[in-house]
């Protein structure tokens, strides 16, 4: 699994303006035939990454293969990942590269995929959204600095930056390298005793 | 449509009081565990689960609380013959060994009980008021339209429900949607969900579970109700929910798992106390008359890009500067221009399935429009029926034989042209008029376009060869 701690990230940034992003986009359903969590990446953004489905012709016009841009952040615009709750989208991310997502609006399934894979969903508002597009198309090298613990992100080169909300519980899970399944064995006597005295 | 926002809490609403009975314990400013009482699982996103699950050393803690069929992957052609392609029949073995070493009931490929997720589990009667359930999958939404809390979850998510039967989850925010009147001629619950979408947009319920109110919901069957619960993540919605009534216990009453004898008046008692208090508050509610919807028909690439289908695409100057790139983006790929009728447009498919209308009652409804005429020269027509208990009942009301004879094809069961995980692919380019949920790119095939519709829509496309307006035909 491609699980680690996370906690600042510094990186340039991958722009996708587009907005409603679904999961069916971050990875098409005729990629879902794996059996493990590895692998995704090859496939993410596919239809939009390669011409009549072969990956031997990328679409020049997709910013994944803009030579121009890259990194572990993808800034991503509203709505992100939206439709079908495959979590091998979040895998797809993850195994293509990216740790952080921003975007002004998530889908909530999708975040939920994300925080349980090590993929940090960032929430910005609508105007330094805007601002980070504007920044990273004007300069491509331009870096973002995301700190979990402070929950802060931040424009190198401006010093712009805005807080973001995560809850403490996964808060404490990602600075941790801690998993949800950890937490729920732990509970093994107290869910037993809810079903006795639910019945 | 009117909108109030509001935010004081006074009674309990039926989604707290299910919620309140299935927390297990909550964690200080962090979410609760949330007990399941039902967990389905299917073949596409369970491996990895399982995979976890044997890496830990862990066993299903209750694997008889865990119902598992085979529907994403599987052919909807020759279903007694071994699946042609390699990946998809290795997925579908592997839920058959893990499903057999983790001790849980499958209810794959040749069983009589088999079929779509989301249709299996309510027409078995598994799917019961006040219960939580939850699926690899985020149509598990369907299963509210009973009064549970269902809802689609990640594959991390499913191996916790299979290690533990709990779910770290913070509750969401709550709307209701009331919708009031009568539905006119030719209108049917995929018309109210699709116009309640392009009026919120696919987002407008992210965050929010929804309570679907209103004397036009309550006349609505159990199979109408899920259709609309089955879409409520098209809104963005996680889940979307009825209170249960007479119809619903009707329906339930000698059902395969529903309680049975003595039992049946105790649940039955029980599920009467489930509703929404007259004094209780919600985040958001919405007013909608039912008199205002018209058949509806989307014309873009999410659910929420919706249209009477006597209506028009909007024209540029109708769509706001901010989303004018996402919608030129998108009708570039669906072929289409900005303030066109739909009217009169060519279909090359039409698609009658998936978990939101693929149940006997949308089978009957087609039946009942096609019987005695015949489908358009060079339109191709799949039904694909939700479960093998809908398919058997169609062919033991003779609607088999009135789609044959209208030169439909009636498939086997299975997810199919909804997401085109199978064979049943729309060629690139193609216009597809689909019952299905959702319209994005190349869901149901590479560049393929889809128009979402109500059953109705998409009989009197096949029987056209276009898009049409069903109530000149009724």
């Amino acid at each position: 699994m491609m699980k680690k701690n996370i906690n600042t990230i510094i990186s340039t940034a991958v722009p996708l303006t587009v907005e409603n992003v679904d999961t069916d986009q971050i990875i098409p359903a005729r990629f879902l035939k794996g059996t493990t969590r590895e692998g995704f990446g090859k496939n993410l953004f596919r239809d939009w990454r390669y011409k009549d489905d072969d990956d031997q012709k990328p679409r020049a016009d997709f910013v994944l293969n803009n030579p121009a841009f890259s990194g572990r952040i993808l800034v991503a615009a509203k709505n992100f990942g939206c439709g079908s709750s495959r979590e091998h989208a979040a895998w797809a991310l993850k195994d293509y590269g990216f740790d952080v997502v921003v975007s002004s609006f998530f889908a909530d399934i999708f975040s939920n995929n994300a925080l349980n894979n090590f993929l940090l969903p960032v929430l910005v508002s609508d105007s330094f959204l805007k601002l980070i597009f504007e920044l990273i198309q004007n300069n491509p090298s331009e870096k973002l600095e995301v700190n979990l613990e402070k929950q802060i992100i931040r424009i190198s080169s401006t010093g712009g930056e805005e807080s973001f909300e995560i809850n403490t519980y996964k808060k404490a899970c990602l600075i941790n390298g801690y998993d949800d399944i950890d937490y729920l064995l732990s509970l093994r006597n107290e869910i037993e005793e809810f079903e006795k005295a639910r019945v | 449509m009117n909108e109030y926002i509001i935010s004081k809490q006074v009674g309990k609403t039926l989604f707290e009081k299910i919620w309140n009975k299935h927390v297990v314990k909550t964690i200080n400013g962090g979410p609760s565990v949330l007990y399941i009482d039902k967990h389905f699982i299917h073949e596409v996103t369970s491996p990895q689960a399982f995979n976890g699950l044997k890496k830990r050393g862990l066993g299903v803690l209750r694997p008889q609380q865990v119902i598992a069929t085979a529907d994403h992957n599987v052919p909807t052609i020759n279903q007694h013959l071994p699946i042609k392609e390699e990946l998809s029949r290795k997925q579908v073995e592997q839920l058959i060994s893990n499903c057999a070493n983790f001790g849980i009931e499958l209810y794959g490929l040749g069983h009589p009980y088999q079929g779509i997720v989301h249709v299996i589990g309510p027409e078995l009667g598994i799917t019961q008021p006040g219960t939580t359930i939850v699926c690899g999958d985020s149509h598990t939404s369907t299963h509210g339209a009973f009064g549970a809390i269902a809802f689609g979850i990640g594959t991390s998510e499913v191996e916790m429900v299979l290690a533990t039967q709990c779910l770290l989850q913070t509750r969401p925010k709550l709307m209701r949607i009331n919708i009031e009147g009568n539905l006119n001629k030719g209108v049917v619950s995929k018309d109210i969900v699709l116009y309640i979408i392009s009026k919120i947009s696919a987002s407008g319920a992210t965050g929010y579970f929804v309570e679907y109110a209103g004397s036009a919901i309550r006349a609505l069957s159990m199979e109408a109700r899920m259709t609309i619960c089955n879409m409520s993540i098209e809104m963005g919605a996680r889940g979307g929910f009825i209170a249960p009534d007479e119809t619903t216990f009707n329906y339930l009453k000698g059902r395969k798992f529903a309680p049975q004898s003595h039992e049946w008046d105790k649940q039955v008692a029980a599920w009467k106390e489930l509703y929404t208090d007259q004094d209780a508050v919600f985040d958001k509610e919405l007013f909608i008359d039912a008199s205002e919807i018209e058949p509806m028909i989307t014309y873009g690439t999410n659910p929420g890009m919706g249209i009477p289908v006597s209506g028009h695409i909007p024209s540029l100057n109708e769509v706001v500067d901010e989303d004018k790139s996402s919608f030129e983006k998108s009708l570039y790929y669906m072929g289409l221009q900005p303030g066109i009728s739909l009217i009169g447009k060519k279909v090359d498919y039409v698609f009658i399935g998936s978990c939101t209308n693929s149940r006997i009652e949308d089978l009957r409804m087609v039946a009942a429009f096609v019987k005695g005429r015949k489908k358009s020269g060079d339109v191709e027509v799949w039904v694909v029926p939700g479960s093998k208990q809908v398919e058997q009942q169609a062919i033991e009301e003779g609607i088999d034989k009135i789609f044959s004879d209208a030169g439909f094809q009636l498939r086997q069961p299975g997810c199919s042209a909804c997401l085109g995980m199978n064979e049943d692919k729309i060629p690139a380019g193609k216009y597809c008029i689909s019952t299905s949920n959702r319209n994005f790119e190349g869901r149901q095939g590479p560049q393929a376009r889809t128009l979402l519709a109500s059953p109705l829509t998409a009989a009197v496309a096949a029987i056209t060869g276009q898009v049409a307006d069903v109530r000149d035909y009724l």
